[in-house]
Parts: structure tokens; sequence; C-alpha cells
């Protein structure tokens, strides 16, 4: 079981290295066509990173509100120059039906070039066997329940040995496999995404690099170990979202992403420092036994801390602001890293290590109250946005949060059930969204419109993902938010929480989810009917996604839809009478609301009905400027500081000893006078001295 | 007679003609004072030969060299005095200064080598 | 003081007298003569001290010959003749090293005077005449001293046509090629 644990994890570590070093060349052995010459980074501008552009054109608060490339719009197929600053003028929202642009036909073909394609098939052939080795190890541990630990070796440190091993038990058998079911799908679905993409056979490593990280968290056995794959999934992230780094936006994004998500990853690790010497081992099982002997502030202050990377990997506040941005990478890899898996890993960790977190009543107020702001400000945020990625990462905040809610009122097995459905459907969304860019050219909501009959695939499923995300029976987003919500208001009114929890937390964690609800179910509608009614608002050719990306979409909608059911086994994942209805209420509120709205004007945004508000709301809150002025500026000004030191008091005085050194010289310089006599009067003085010295002395 | 005699009469005659070497402008008056010097070196070397009673008379010889010598040196001097006369049109030793260092910095040409421009132009004339 | 010792030291005062005219007169052509005296008072000390053929061989050297040369020297480089007032920092006789030379001097004198008056307190010259006679002194030249005397001879000769050399003045620098080529 641990070694088929461990063969999960190392496929697709052994993959990525493969694809990295050998892709193009196995592209070759198998006998495809060399690529044709392509223009660096415009034919990615024409398509993906025109998805990439615009978006992170608009991250970059100095572009143009009309950040669309000209040409996406299918005027032309091979667009010579493309930028993300674009010109300001709209692009006509009715005209002559457009020709096809280049990556319509590059994503139909990836499938049947698909036996050629080296790097795609290094990328998922092993992620396929890694799947199903997951599959296996996950129905293992269903029929024989228990944890199951393997160690391969043990590293002496003189202190603390690490170990390095793995520990299978049913939380992480579970998260494995939706990591590896939703890996999988991305893995198929980039092939034809990226299909015109030069570097894509680095991407592709760099996603089966990062999906081994996020196994190696899960399934680890050892701090030091989890954390190991924690930091690779960072730099793996910050790889991929700066994909197309061509744009400097781009690369600003995922220099962001990293440097925030580190900042967390600090206390991350004092904190399993703390914990580990605190309990005299890092494995996770000797921590978790000796749990009840650790001393009550040991506890705090390492959950604490454990908490400060939570909030950074999960993008909870005040570390969230970098998933809105990080959306300036390719839409699959938003779907992978941004959905599924790296910001499910702060979740994770504290469901692993939740004995610890019970125990410690600050962790858990703190965590409640990270969620409450976390999960109102981001749903109000996401109602605003323009972007339908930036909706959808807002919605991740949001929905982590409501996890991490989960978390605090005491019910992990509610958290981890809401966190495997929210990968599933966040994972469609983010794909079907992908594909929906694909078509259109852009990512903007007032782009799109009228979908619904061009795109049949992609409309019920991501049909499908929006009544998950709001949690309309019977998706599996009814029964994950429901067992969340319940288990919030038994905390709250029927004081069944942690006892370390303050009864006031749970009431405002309880009323704070169903505020949320509504403010979901606003946005997801708002979305929906943006994408798929009304008139269309740009002109694009109107037609479905190539078929390697719509199956991968239709996969994921079937757990989306029915996963709710399997966890009807459990009594705490039931849906509760009283928190559905409420929950039901709240939703159908948000969404009536945001429906009597939009049938004003079809054409419209329905977010104009907010007013005033609508800014603040888009901006996030003006959370980003704030950390501009009291975070970048000041470290800036010192960096400024410290680079004037070094060069007017370090250099200086470096380069003053030269000139120091000359001036001396030149003061030296002036016995040579040229003048015979002179040095003849010193010559003679001199040797009378030393007559007299010798004469004195000896 | 003591040999304290002629040795301070040497020593006496060899400060004077140190202080005319070092004091004097003009360069035939250095000249002068070089020949006091040397004369002050002859009358040690007598006198020494003549306190040991030298059977080869080495000090006498030597006194008799250092004349020969002196009369070439000078002769010499004067001519090497008389071509900075033709020259510069003036003898005074103190304005010969093409020894200093220059103050300007390197890289400069010096007036001191008024031939090397042309033969470092000849060689640099292939790259420039 | 025996008699030897008497006429030493008068004839020694002369010549130191005449020696520090020489460097401090301000008539160019009375150095000269002066440094005259102060040769022919060296000529008396080397009779003194019985070197007789040295004393006439610096008479006819010294003062016949290279005092001649001097004066030739001082009128083909058209020294100022007569007095010379001083004239400051550009005086044509004395530089502004004076000061510096004086000083140098005064200690050269004191540093010598004190260490050879200390070291030969006890040395007593036996003065015996016809020692430094011609005889004996060419004897001794042209048998102990013959090789010397040989290369003497040649350094004669190199300086007598350095000095021509130096001295033509139809033999000019030479060409710029030949420096060239030299240098390369």
């Amino acid at each position: 079981m641990i070694t088929l644990a461990a063969l999960a994890t190392l496929l697709p570590f052994l993959a990525a290295f493969a694809g990295m070093l050998l892709g193009p060349w196995t592209s070759r052995l198998l006998g495809a066509a060399p690529p044709a010459a392509q223009a660096f980074g415009t034919a990615d501008g024409a398509g993906r990173s025109g998805a990439g552009g615009p978006e992170a054109g608009e991250l970059s608060k100095t572009s143009a509100e009309d950040t669309e490339t000209p040409g996406t719009a299918g005027t032309s197929p091979e667009p010579e120059k493309t930028s993300a600053e674009a010109p300001t003028m709209p692009l006509p929202v009715s005209g002559p039906e457009p020709a096809a642009p280049a990556r319509y036909a590059a994503g139909d073909s990836a499938l049947r070039g698909l036996p050629r394609n080296g790097p795609a098939l290094i990328a998922c052939l092993p992620m396929a066997v890694a799947t199903v080795l997951a599959l296996i190890v996950a129905v293992a541990v269903w029929r024989h329940p228990g944890v199951r630990t393997g160690t391969l070796t043990l590293i002496p440190t003189g202190t603390i040995d690490i170990a390095l091993g793995l520990r299978v038990d049913g939380l992480a058998a579970l998260v494995a496999l939706m990591v590896c079911g939703v890996a999988l799908a991305v893995q198929l679905y980039s092939v034809a995404y990226m299909a015109e993409d030069r570097r894509y056979s680095s991407y592709a490593a760099f996603i089966s690099l990062f999906t081994a990280a996020m196994l190696l968290v899960v399934y680890s056995g050892d701090l030091l170990v989890l954390y190991v794959g924690w930091e690779v999934m960072g730099v793996c992230s910050y790889f991929l979202i700066g994909h197309h780094w061509q744009e400097r936006a781009n690369s600003r994004a995922a220099v962001k992403a990293f440097l925030i998500t580190r900042l967390g990853d600090v206390g991350f690790l004092i904190g399993i420092f703390v914990l580990g010497v605190g309990a005299g081992t890092f494995s996770i099982g000797g921590v978790l036994e000796r749990l009840p002997d650790l001393p009550q502030g040991t506890v705090t202050a390492a959950t604490l801390l454990l908490l400060a990377g939570v909030a950074g990997k999960s993008a909870q506040f005040p570390l969230h602001t970098w998933l809105p941005d990080a959306m300036a990478g390719p839409t699959p890899v938003s779907a992978l890293i941004h959905a599924a898996t790296m910001v499910a890993a702060g979740i994770y960790v504290v469901a692993r290590l939740y004995a610890a977190f019970a125990a410690s009543a600050a962790a858990l107020t703190v965590l409640g109250v990270l969620a409450v702001i976390s999960m109102l400000g981001s749903a109000l945020a996401a109602l605003a946005q323009d972007d339908l990625k930036r909706v959808l990462a807002y919605s991740t905040i949001s929905q982590l949060a409501c996890m991490a809610a989960g978390l605090a009122v005491g019910a992990p097995a509610a958290a981890i059930f809401h966190l495997v459905a929210h990968g599933a459907f966040k994972a469609l969304l983010f794909l079907a969204a992908g594909s929906v860019i694909f078509v259109t050219g852009s990512g903007l909501l007032r782009r799109h419109g009228g979908l619904r009959r061009a795109m049949p695939v992609t409309f019920w499923a991501m049909t499908i993902g929006y009544a998950a995300l709001v949690g309309l029976p019977p998706v599996s987003g009814f029964f994950s938010k429901d067992a969340i919500v319940g288990a919030a208001w038994h905390a709250a009114a029927h004081g069944e929480r942690p006892a370390h929890l303050p009864g006031g937390v749970a009431w405002l964690i309880c009323l704070a989810l169903l505020a949320t609800v509504a403010v979901t179910a606003a946005y997801a509608t708002r979305a929906w009917l943006m994408t798929f009614f009304g008139e269309p608002r740009a002109a694009f050719p109107a037609r479905e996604a190539p078929p390697l990306m719509t199956w991968p979409v239709a996969a994921l909608a079937v757990p989306a839809a029915l996963l709710g059911f399997f966890g009807l086994g459990a009594p705490e994942l039931r849906p509760h009478p009283l928190s559905a209805l409420l929950s039901l209420l709240a939703a159908a509120a948000g969404a009536v609301a945001v429906y009597l709205v939009w049938n004003r004007d079809p054409a419209a945004d329905p977010a104009g009905g907010l007013g005033p508000l609508r800014r603040v709301f888009e901006r996030g809150f003006y959370l980003d400027e704030v950390y501009a002025a009291l975070v970048v500026r000041p470290v800036r000004a010192a960096a400024r500081a410290v680079l004037a030191v070094d060069r007017r008091g370090i250099d200086a005085a470096v380069v003053g000893v030269a000139g120091r050194s000359r001036r001396a010289g030149g003061l030296l310089r002036r016995t040579q006078t040229g003048d015979v006599q002179t040095y003849l009067t010193g010559l003679l003085a001199g040797v009378v001295v030393i007559a007299v010295g010798v004469v004195v002395l000896l | 007679m003591h040999a304290a005699y002629p040795v301070v009469v040497a020593a006496l005659l060899f400060s004077v003609g140190v202080y005319g070497v070092l004091a004097r402008r003009n360069a035939i008056l250095v000249l002068m004072s070089v020949e006091l010097m040397l004369n002050a070196v002859n009358l040690n070397l007598v006198a020494f030969d003549v306190l040991w009673r030298d059977r080869l008379h080495g000090g006498q010889v030597m006194t008799l060299f250092t004349i020969v010598i002196a009369a070439a040196e000078i002769g010499l001097g004067l001519a090497i005095v008389l071509l900075v006369f033709r020259n510069r049109r003036m003898i005074e030793v103190d304005r010969l200064r093409t020894l200093t260092e220059q103050t300007a910095p390197a890289g400069e040409e010096t007036p001191q080598e008024p031939r090397r421009p042309a033969a470092a132009a000849a060689r640099e004339g292939d790259t420039a | 003081m025996t008699a030897a010792e008497v006429v030493f030291a008068l004839l020694g005062v002369v010549a130191v007298g005449s020696a520090v005219l020489v460097v401090t007169t301000r008539q160019l052509v009375h150095a000269a003569l002066w440094l005259v005296v102060a040769f022919g008072a060296l000529a008396g000390c080397y009779l003194v001290l019985t070197a007789e053929f040295v004393a006439w061989t610096q008479v006819l050297i010294y003062v016949g010959a290279v005092v001649v040369l001097l004066l030739f020297g001082i009128m083909l480089t058209r020294a100022p003749i007569g007095r010379v007032p001083r004239s400051g920092a550009d005086d044509p006789l004395d530089s502004g090293n004076r000061w510096a030379a004086l000083a140098v001097a005064l200690a050269t004198a004191a540093v010598l005077v004190t260490v050879l008056v200390m070291g030969f307190k006890d040395a007593y010259i036996d003065l015996e005449a016809g020692g430094g006679g011609a005889e004996p002194l060419g004897g001794s030249l042209f048998r102990t001293w013959v090789l010397p005397f040989e290369v003497l001879s040649v350094l004669l000769l190199a300086a007598l046509v350095g000095a021509i050399v130096l001295s033509r003045t139809d033999i000019g620098a030479r060409d710029e090629e030949d420096d060239g080529e030299g240098d390369g």
C-alpha cells in the first residue's frame, strides 16, 4: 500500500524530469513533424496569452480598461504583434463572421497528433498510471480503514531525526485521488489548450512536478517532508503562473504569488519546528500521539504559526491578494493549482493535524475570524469582477474560507468533503472557462454572451459547476456546503463545537456562511447569465471547443454532480433540514436578485446595479493598494536606502582608498623635483644620518 | 706630526666641497666644488700613505690616478656643460628638471620624450 | 707642535679658507682664482707630507690644466663677469638650496671630524724626507701599479674621444627611422 502510494508520487516526479530533458527528442523519435517556425510568444499571444495577456493586463493597474489583444476576435489568423496594452477602441459587436484563428486548428488536431506528441505522452501516461494507483490505494483504505505508515529511511540530524516516510489514511487517500484525477484532466486538457505553445514541454513537466509535490504533501508522514513538498509546490506555482513571462505583468504576478506564499511559509516552518521540537519528533503520527502531553503554550504557538502558512497557501485574508493576480497563468494551471490542489494544501494540513488545532482556542478563533473575513470579502469582490477567471479566483478564496470555517467549528470531515467536491467543480469551472476563453479569445465577461447554443457541452458542464458552487441539490456542492453550514448551525445554536471555540465566533461563522451563500449565488448567476445567455457582445466564431478540451470538462462534471451521494454513508455528511432550508433560501434570494437586474437589460452587466460600491468590490476593497503603501513602499525605500549606503558608504570607501592612495602618491611625487641638487642634498643628509647612527650605536 | 692635521683639513675641505655642490647654481661652480672634494680625498690618501709608510706607495700612486681621473672628468664635464649651454642658453643646474615627475596623468605626451611620439605613432599607425 | 705641524696648519687654513671663498664668492672668475690658491696650498701640504712628486703633479695638472679648463668654460658659457648681485630666487650663482646645503655640509663636517679625530687620536706620522720622490714613486708606478696605469691611459683616451664627440656641432642627432627601429 505504501509502495503504491510512493509509486504514485514518484511517477509524476520522474515524468517531470523526463519531460523537461527529453520532451522534444521524444517527439522526434515518435515521428512528429518539426514544429513550424512560430514567432516567439506572438502566436501564443493570439491564443492563450490572449487569455493571459488581457487578464494580466488588467491586473497591472496601469493598463487601459480594454486590454484585449487586437485581432484575437478572429480578424486575422496570424497577428504579427500583440501586446497587453492594446488600443482602447472597442471591437465591433456585430459584423461579418470572422475567420477562425489558427489556434482552433491546432486545438482540434491535438487529439489526432497525441500519439506523436512526446511531451504530452510523457506527461499524461505516468499521470494516468498514478491515478490508477491512487484509486487502488483509496479502495484499499476504504475496504480496510486504518492508518498505514512506511518509512524509507531515517535522516539523522543530531537532535530530532527526519523520517522519510509516508502515512496513508482515509483522508490522505481521498485527497490524493482527487489530486490525481484533476491533474490527469488538466494534463489532457492542456494538450489542446497549449497546442500552439512553444514551451509546452516545460509547462507539462512543471505540472507533473507540481503534482508530484502535492502528492508528497498529501501522503507525507513527516512534517519536514511535507514542508519539502509544500515548497516545491510554491516554486512550481511560480514557474507556471509566469509561463508567459514575455508579458511583464505575468512574471510580476508570479513573483507576487511566490513572495506572499513564502511569507506565510516562514511562519509555517517555524510552526513545524515548534511542534516538532515540542513533541520530540517530526513524524505526523508521533506528533499526534504526544499531543496531549505538550504544554498549551507550545500547541497554541505552533498552530498559530502553522496558520500563517495556511493563510498564505490557501489564500485567506490577509495573504490572499496573490490569487486573483495569479490568473495571469494559463487557465489549466489555474484549474489545477488554484482550484483543486495547492490552495487545498493548507486546509488539508489543518485537517491532518486537526487534533492540535482543536486543542487551541486561539488557533480556532483566528481561523474562524480569518475565514469569515475572507469568505464575505471575496464573495463581494467576485460580484464585481469583469474577468471570468478573476470571478472564479475570488470564488475559490471564498470557498476555501468556507472550508476553513468548517474546520473552525469542529467539522473536519465536512471541510474535507467540501474540499474534494470543490476540487471537482472548481476545476470543472476553470477548465470550462478556459474553453470559453479559447473560443471567444477574451477572458472578459463583457465580451461573452449567447454561447448557450454554440457550446452545448461546455454550457451543461458549467451549469453543473455553478450549481455545485451555489449549493443546489442534487449536485455535490449541495451536500458538501450543507455539511458545513449544518455543522456551523449546530456549533452555534446547539453548542456542539470544540471546547475551545468561543460561542460568539461560532455564531459569527454561521451568519457569515449564510450571507456568503447568498452572495455566491449572486455572482455565480451573474457569470452564468452573462456568458451563456443574451446576445454575443463581441465578434467571435461561435463553436464548441476542441474535443481534447471538452472531454476532460465533461469527465469532471460527473464527480461534480454525483460526489455528494458518496457522502451519505457518514452521518455528519448528510444534509440537515434546517440548515439546508436556510441556505437554499439565501441562495435563491441572491440568484433571483441578480436575475431581475439582468433581465432589465440583458446586454449590460448586472453588477452595474451595485452603483458606487462596484468599484470598491472590483478592486478587492483596495487591499492591494493598502499593501503597496504599507509594505511595498517601505521595503522599496529601505532597499534604496541600503543601496545608497552601499554606494556612498562602502563603495565610496573602497574607491576612496584608491583616491586617497593616489593623493598620497601625489604628495610623495613632489619630492621628485628634477633638481639634482635637491636629490644630492637628501642623499648626503641621509648618509650623514646613517654615519652618525652607526657611530653612535656601534 | 699628529695624524689629525691632514685628516681634519681633508674633512673640512670635503665639507666645503659638499656645500658647494649642493648650494651653487652655476654648473662650472659645481664642477669646481667637485674638484675640491677630490682634492680632499687626495690629501687623505697621501696622509695615510705617509702614516703607514707604504713600501708600494699605494696611497700616492692612487693620488696620481685620482688627479688623472679628475682631469678627464672635468674635461668631459665641461663638454657636457657646453652642450647644455648650446641647447638651453643657460647652465643653471636646478633649472635642468627633465627628471621631474609630471603631475599630469600617465597617457599624456611628456616633453622629455620628443622623439617618442614619432616612433610610437609609427608603431600604432597600423592600429589607429 | 713641531715645525711641520705649524706649517701644515697654516697651509691648511689657507686651503680651507680659499675653498670657502670658492664656494661663496659672488664673482665667478674670482672663484676660479681662489681655487688656484686652494690647489697651491694643497700642493704645499703635500710637500710638508714629503710627497714631492704628487705635489708637483698637483700643480701641473690641477693648477695648470684644470683651472684653465674651468676658465675656458666660464668664458664659453658667457658667465657673468664681475660681481653678481644677489637676486633672490633666480640668482645665477646660488640656488635656493643654500640653507639645506649648509646644514648638510656642517653635519658632514661634524661627523667626519669627530669620527676621524676620535679614530686617529694616537696616530703619529713619521716624516722622512725622500719617500715621495720621483724615483721611488716612478718605480712603484711602473712596476707594481703598471696595469692600472695602462687602464688609466685607456680611460684618458675615452675621455678625449668623448669630449670631442660631445663638442662637435657637425655631428647631429640620429635619424628618426634609426631611432624607431632601435626602439622596436
